[in-house]
């Protein structure tokens, strides 16, 4: 049983970062996504220490709050600033952390948080955070419960928005023509994302939820041309990577988020070497079985 | 405060040189790779060393820091590898390979370090101080390799800088006269990933970008020069890790790596606000300069171009008739004729009437030849249309400078009339003998 809910927690994060994750990847600021998921930290700190709890909204709040923040500080650096993207990436990040950092220090005995969690969650805690009702009932754990419900709101996101996320996308100059606003586009996806890197926070950590965020719709990239497909490919690789990762980790003994982004990872070298379209291999392939037939040509 | 700064305790000197030593190389090399835009490259490489310290572990069951730093430097080798093979032989873009890259390496180093550390191995305690750092709890072995490798790095930036800062600004122009490219770029990419790979002992992995390219990036806002570019990025690197061990040190439950990134972080925001010139409070206050100079220039036009048609220079003109000549803003025609009284180029004659004084005279006339003159140019040496003329000169009369007005003046020989038949006014106008 244990195993089903690590299994499906560890989908529900794939699917969640995976439908954003193509949209970023799509946009050239798959670091941006990688940006936010750790910015949020100090949000995430000061919401726990406002709510002295573990409330699910006060924490989306402040991680909203960050994500937008984030996004705003390299937007200025950048813009106003006139510094290189990367670098203004890279400073608001890591500034954005070590302040997460320096405040889970100062506040250690408030805080139910440490380091190590923040970098890699406790997936394998999941189980135990079982959500019990007033009448003793037990409705499996909280935190998939929570993910199922961020899960419900990136697909309507991704539904309702379709038009208007890939607009923006593929050709911002069209849309802005056509009065659809490419900024709200922008915010509203950044919101997104850090609203799901913090639920995904304590129970698979920072580094999964980049994984995610990145790796499978990179390696759908390779596979199809087609948003719709690259979409459904996401789903299918995040899916595939969430189980094949936990069984890799029951082998191992290891931490089971470090073991999903080991798979994902092992699905890109795959789709690089063998993707139909584009894959190293296939072309080789490809290559070799060329002369062949021009020389059965030649003999006719 | 006194007790850290005289340095008698030998922990504190320990730590406290330890941690200098390792904010001021990186800052130095992160010099090169801020200028060659490979800030984020440097964070995956933080975050993909950290398997090849984990297997080097596991092959030699030591934690000795040369062992480590041997395995970190292979790991890092091998992921700029991927990254670049990536991001050049398949779609993916370059951002794209960055974050696959460190999210799978860093994924695997927790793999292999959480195994570790289920395995029981009494002496693996300690491995996972490469996440955040461990500057407070070096010991002596890890500052004697630290220091060495430090002082290689120097070493090796020094007897390269030429070659490097060709490679880091243009890489064709130091191919074509013949420096090895490929094999600079070889050693500066190792000469990063060492920097990375002891740096982290100070601020851990996720913060390493920040002690490559932030000093780098707050350098960059004081200067054109690389050699002060340099110097200047190891002195913020030298005074955030002297003072973020001072903290550590007075309240020991602080952690030091990321009090360093936010004295760097503060150190390039003053940077990016005060830096003259390139900073934005300096970039502001030009833009404010030329907004004022322009606005006063089109009013000084504004009454030239009503005298000229009433043929009275400098009689009285009201605030309305300004308005149909040129439709100024409400605002800024106030402000502009404000500022233009302070400076006696105007006299107020009533509540909203004003005349040129003899010196607002000579300079409405210097702008209005400006713009003739730019429009004559163009019609005559660049064959623009004598209607497509005006809007380009608008803009450029007010950046001309008076080397530029004599050129202007040579190139057409002192002309009389503009595109359209209108008379260029002169300070000294010239003898009709003269054209």
């Amino acid at each position: 049983m244990n195993a089903f809910w690590i299994i499906l927690t560890g989908s529900l994060v794939a699917t969640s970062c995976g439908l954003l994750g193509t949209f970023l990847i799509l946009r050239k600021m798959a670091m941006l996504g990688d940006a936010i998921s750790h910015a949020v930290l100090p949000g995430i700190v000061i919401a726990y220490l406002l709510s002295e709890s573990r409330d699910v909204l006060p924490m989306l709040i402040g991680a909203a709050a960050l994500g937008v923040l984030t996004t705003f500080m390299i937007e200025f650096l950048y813009q106003k600033a006139r510094l290189q993207i990367d670098a203004s990436i890279g400073i608001t990040f890591t500034w954005l952390f070590a302040m997460g950092i320096i405040l889970i220090s100062l506040y250690a005995g408030q805080v139910d948080l440490d380091q190590d969690c923040v970098l890699y969650g406790e997936i394998a805690y999941v189980p135990l955070d079982l959500w019990i009702t007033e009448s003793g009932r037990s409705l499996g754990p909280r935190p998939v419960w929570i993910l199922g419900g961020v899960l419900l709101l990136i697909l309507l996101l991704v539904t309702l928005g379709y038009r208007g996320l890939k607009i923006t996308t593929f050709n911002p100059e069209y849309a802005a023509a056509v009065g659809i606003s490419t900024v709200f586009w922008h915010y509203l996806l950044m919101s997104a994302v850090s609203v799901t890197t913090v639920v995904a926070f304590e129970s698979v950590g920072a580094i999964l939820v980049v994984a995610f965020l990145i790796v499978p719709p990179a390696t759908a990239y390779l596979l199809t041309e087609k948003l719709h497909h690259m979409l459904l490919l996401t789903v299918g690789l995040g899916l595939l990577t969430a189980v094949s990762g936990y069984y890799l980790a029951v082998w191992i003994d290891g931490s089971v988020a470090g073991a999903m982004a080991v798979t994902s990872g092992v699905f890109l070298l795959l789709a690089v070497l063998f993707s139909p379209s584009t894959g190293v291999l296939t072309q080789r392939f490809r290559q070799q079985a060329l002369p062949v037939s021009a020389e059965g040509y030649r003999d006719r | 405060m006194s007790d850290f700064f005289t340095f008698s305790d030998p922990n504190v000197r320990l730590v406290t040189v330890g941690t200098i030593l390792l904010g001021m190389s990186a800052a130095i090399v992160g010099t090169f790779t801020f200028l060659r835009k490979r800030a984020l490259v440097g964070d995956a490489i933080a975050h993909a060393i950290l398997p090849g310290v984990c297997l080097s572990f596991i092959i030699t069951g030591d934690k000795h820091p040369a062992y480590l730093l041997v395995g970190a430097v292979i790991a890092g080798w091998l992921s700029l590898l991927v990254m670049d093979y990536l991001s050049s032989r398949t779609k993916l873009s370059m951002d794209t390979a960055i974050g696959a890259v460190l999210s799978v390496f860093f994924g695997a180093g927790i793999l292999l370090l959480t195994s570790i550390q289920h395995s029981g191995s009494a002496n693996q305690a300690g491995l996972d101080q490469f996440l955040f750092g461990k500057a407070a709890a070096m010991t002596r072995q890890d500052i004697w390799v630290f220091s060495g490798v430090a002082v290689l790095l120097l070493g090796l930036v020094l007897a390269f800088f030429r070659s490097f800062k060709l490679i880091s600004f243009d890489p064709a122009f130091a191919k074509s006269i013949g420096l090895p490219v490929r094999r600079l770029e070889f050693l500066l990419s190792t000469i990063t990933v060492l920097a990375v790979a002891t740096g982290i002992q100070a601020v851990g992995v996720v913060l390493m970008a920040a002690l490559l390219i932030t000093p780098a990036a707050a350098a960059r806002f004081w200067t054109d020069r690389i050699q002060v570019m340099v110097l200047l990025a190891a002195a913020f690197g030298l005074l955030s890790g002297l003072f973020g061990s001072w903290i550590s040190y007075t309240a020991p439950s602080m952690p030091t790596g990321p009090w360093i990134v936010v004295l760097l972080s503060l150190i390039a925001v003053v940077s990016v606000v005060v830096a003259p010139q390139r900073g934005i409070w300096a970039r502001l206050r030009l833009q404010r300069g030329n907004a004022r100079k322009i606005r006063q220039e089109n009013i000084l036009k504004a009454f030239y171009g009503i005298g000229e048609a009433a043929d009275a220079p400098v009689a009285t003109v009201t605030v309305e008739a300004l308005r149909q000549q040129r439709p100024f803003e409400d605002r800024a025609l106030q402000l502009g004729l404000r500022e233009l009284v302070a400076k006696g180029l105007l006299h107020k004659h009533g509540a909203s009437t004003y005349a040129l004084t003899p010196t607002g005279l000579q300079e409405s006339r210097r702008v209005v030849r400006l713009h003739r003159l730019w429009e004559l140019y163009l019609t005559e040496r660049m064959n623009y249309a004598a209607d497509h003329v005006h809007n380009t000169a608008e803009a450029i009369e007010h950046v001309i400078t008076p080397e530029v007005e004599a050129a202007l003046l040579r190139e057409l020989d002192h002309p009389i009339l503009d595109p359209h038949d209108a008379v260029i006014p002169y300070q000294n106008p010239p003898k009709p003998s003269d054209s």
